[in-house]
């Protein structure tokens, strides 16, 4: 197995540090006070969910007729802000399981973080649908429970359905992935903690983990298993999410390519969302010895090479609608480059397959300033690819006497903002609570160097 | 029933695991070993078995692929026959998905509970005190005086080759 200490490979963690220093880096920041500059992004994102919350409330008082929707275009925004969010959500688990099934060790600086950005965007995701229903005090009818109804199950033949349960248990398995990484940390937070309320919550937490090595083997051990279930499962919410739409009969949907294609997209913006976190908490919160270049160098050229995938997906559509020979196809597919959303599908190529391609430079990859900028380019791009997919492929239907347009309302536009406001009200108190990055993982696989000179701390002692 | 114990600390993994393997070698009894984090090799050293939360996991996602599959069947076919789309009364493709949705949400929830089992952690238990920098940047190496001609010196003088850092003698119950 190569050393990553090796001058092959730059060290994962930077600045000679100790197993010590490893603890203090990354608890440190915790029990200080936050900064004016946590406190100015907490207030804007609690004042974006805010907003939201009111939007939210105003269109289920209202009704959801206060949207663009009309009877061509049935899905739109609320539709394009799932999916974007769902995808978003699969860097974490990419990060987290299959990185760490191919044992990549610089995973251990990000997956925390990664994890708790799925996390939150999952939720964010999950409201949409919950929102388009109308009445959403029913969304519990889409659980197959005994009912006064007949009992009147649930059909489990639809796409929509798949979702539900994909989602959920997404949801739920990186709820659990997250907190059993968290154990051993939250640990090391009990330990270091004085005798108070901040003691006893994380000695509740931490489920009195002592270290022991039998339970160490064994928590690997589910820890590999868990990654095992989490990696086919990520894989398979969005090609569920992507089925909503291939399953449909409507030109612009109906491809077998969706689901590959939709995976990849989700990887991009994720990897794109994690870029943008890191670079902004590598810096405020002072980890800059464990957030390396090299890691953010890594996970450009992941980024890069699920960008040249979504491209691949986008020729490879072009062509098939062309080659197909099926005219309504050909007219969708001329229709988003050449219709009246055309800004919008130039939009969506530019950033997610054009600008992308300056990471192919090292010296790009290595300018924090310019993988910030593409990163927010690149989460842009995939928001456009959504919209574009869901809202071009409606508007021009079979019958052009039914043909329309569609624009967002301000509701829509502000219930948008407010799943910002949400994501990252959640992150920034998570930064605040949990350790940003997986302490024991980073020492396990850092491969610290022994400290300089062996010092015993007493002779032998005796008890009684 | 009490006994004695001994407790080596170390702070380096390649130390511990050195001393680890020697103290086995030497048929001593080792009680549990505490480290910040997961060593690599441990496990070996220690001759633990491979865990069998595995077959936990294979158990819990079949019972989850298999329950969801005859659930699936059982609402749409029998309970409340409906007719979609003209599928097959048994259509396993448009049942795969909730089935194995099924099966890793019972296989992640059960081997996670199950690790809580049999590891014995549950919210608020109290830690033993052996060593609270085993969570920080110690590692700690528990020793059990099996019997009376146990020669605490000579495993003492064994433990300083591996640059221990401590040796304590403790009277567990």
């Amino acid at each position: 197995m190569p050393d990553s200490t090796t001058t092959l490979r730059p060290p994962l963690v930077t600045g000679d540090k100790t197993l010590s220093d490893v603890t203090r880096d990354i608890c440190e920041p915790m029990a200080r006070r936050p900064t004016a500059l946590w406190w100015g992004a907490f207030s804007i994102s609690v004042a974006a969910l805010l907003m939201g919350v009111v939007a939210v409330t105003y269109q289920i008082a209202t009704g959801i007729g206060v949207w663009g929707l009309n009877k061509t275009v049935g899905w739109a925004f609320d539709i394009t802000n799932f999916v974007f969010w769902v995808g978003i959500g699969h860097a974490g688990t990419l990060i987290s399981a299959v990185l760490f099934l191919f044992r990549q060790k610089w995973r251990t600086a990000v997956n925390r973080a990664a994890e708790a950005m799925t996390l939150f965007a999952v939720m964010c995701a999950g409201i949409f649908p919950l929102i388009h229903m109308g009445r959403p005090w029913l969304a519990f009818w889409m659980m197959p429970y005994p009912n006064t109804r007949g009992p009147l199950w649930v059909n489990f033949k639809s796409p929509l359905l798949w979702d539900v349960f994909a989602i959920s248990t997404y949801l739920l398995i990186s709820a659990v992935f997250w907190y059993v990484g968290l154990l051993p940390d939250l640990a090391t937070i009990r330990d270091r903690s004085a005798p108070g309320w901040r003691r006893r919550i994380f000695s509740l937490l931490c489920l009195g983990w002592d270290g022991s090595a039998r339970t160490w083997h064994r928590y690997e051990t589910v820890y590999l298993l868990l990654a095992g279930l989490a990696t086919p499962l990520v894989f398979s919410v969005h090609t569920i999410v992507s089925m909503d739409f291939a399953t449909a009969v409507i030109p612009g949907w109906h491809a077998t390519i969706f689901p590959p294609y939709f995976v990849a997209g989700a990887i991009f913006s994720g990897l794109a969302m994690v870029l943008t976190l890191m670079i902004i908490a590598r810096k405020v919160m002072s980890l800059e010895d464990y957030i390396t270049p090299m890691h953010i160098d890594r996970m450009c050229k992941l980024m890069l090479s699920m960008g040249c995938l979504v491209g691949l997906a986008y020729g490879t559509e072009f062509f098939i609608a062309f080659y197909g020979g099926n005219g309504f196809e050909q007219f969708v597919f001329l229709n988003r480059a050449f219709g009246p959303f055309a800004w919008a599908y130039w939009t969506m190529v530019v950033c997610n397959v054009g600008i992308p391609q300056l990471l192919w430079f090292r010296r790009v990859r290595a300018s924090l300033p310019l993988v910030f900028v593409i990163a927010i380019v690149v989460n842009i791009g995939m928001w456009f690819e959504r919209f574009v997919i869901i809202v071009t492929s409606l508007h021009r239907d079979f019958l052009p006497s039914s043909w329309a347009g569609y624009a967002p309302t301000i509701v829509e536009i502000a219930t948008f903002i407010g799943s910002f406001g949400l994501f990252f009200t959640c992150f920034l108190i998570f930064c605040r609570i949990a350790p940003v990055i997986a302490i024991a993982e980073v020492k396990g696989a850092a491969h610290l160097k022994k400290p300089h000179a062996p010092q015993r701390e007493s002779g032998a002692e005796k008890a009684a | 029933m009490s006994s004695r114990v001994l407790i080596a600390t170390f702070d380096h993994e390649d130390d511990l695991l050195a001393a680890t393997t020697a103290v086995r070698e030497r048929g001593l009894r080792i009680m549990d070993v505490y480290t910040p984090y997961a060593v690599h090799g441990l496990d070996r050293a220690m001759g633990l078995k491979p865990s069998r939360l595995t077959w936990v996991c294979f158990v819990c996602g079949m019972a989850g692929a298999l329950g969801m599959l005859w659930f699936e069947h059982w609402t749409a076919a029998i309970d409340w026959p409906i007719d979609v789309g003209g599928k097959p009364w048994f259509a396993l493709p448009s049942d795969a998905p909730v089935a194995f949705e099924a099966a890793v949400l019972l296989a992640g929830f059960g081997t996670v509970f199950a690790l809580f089992g049999v590891a014995r952690m549950w919210p608020g238990k109290q830690p033993r005190k052996i060593y609270p920098r085993t969570t920080d940047d110690r590692f700690v190496l528990v020793i059990g005086e099996t019997n009376a001609a146990f020669d605490v010196q000579s495993v003492e003088q064994m433990l300083t080759k591996y640059d221990v850092l401590k040796v304590e003698e403790q009277l567990v119950t």
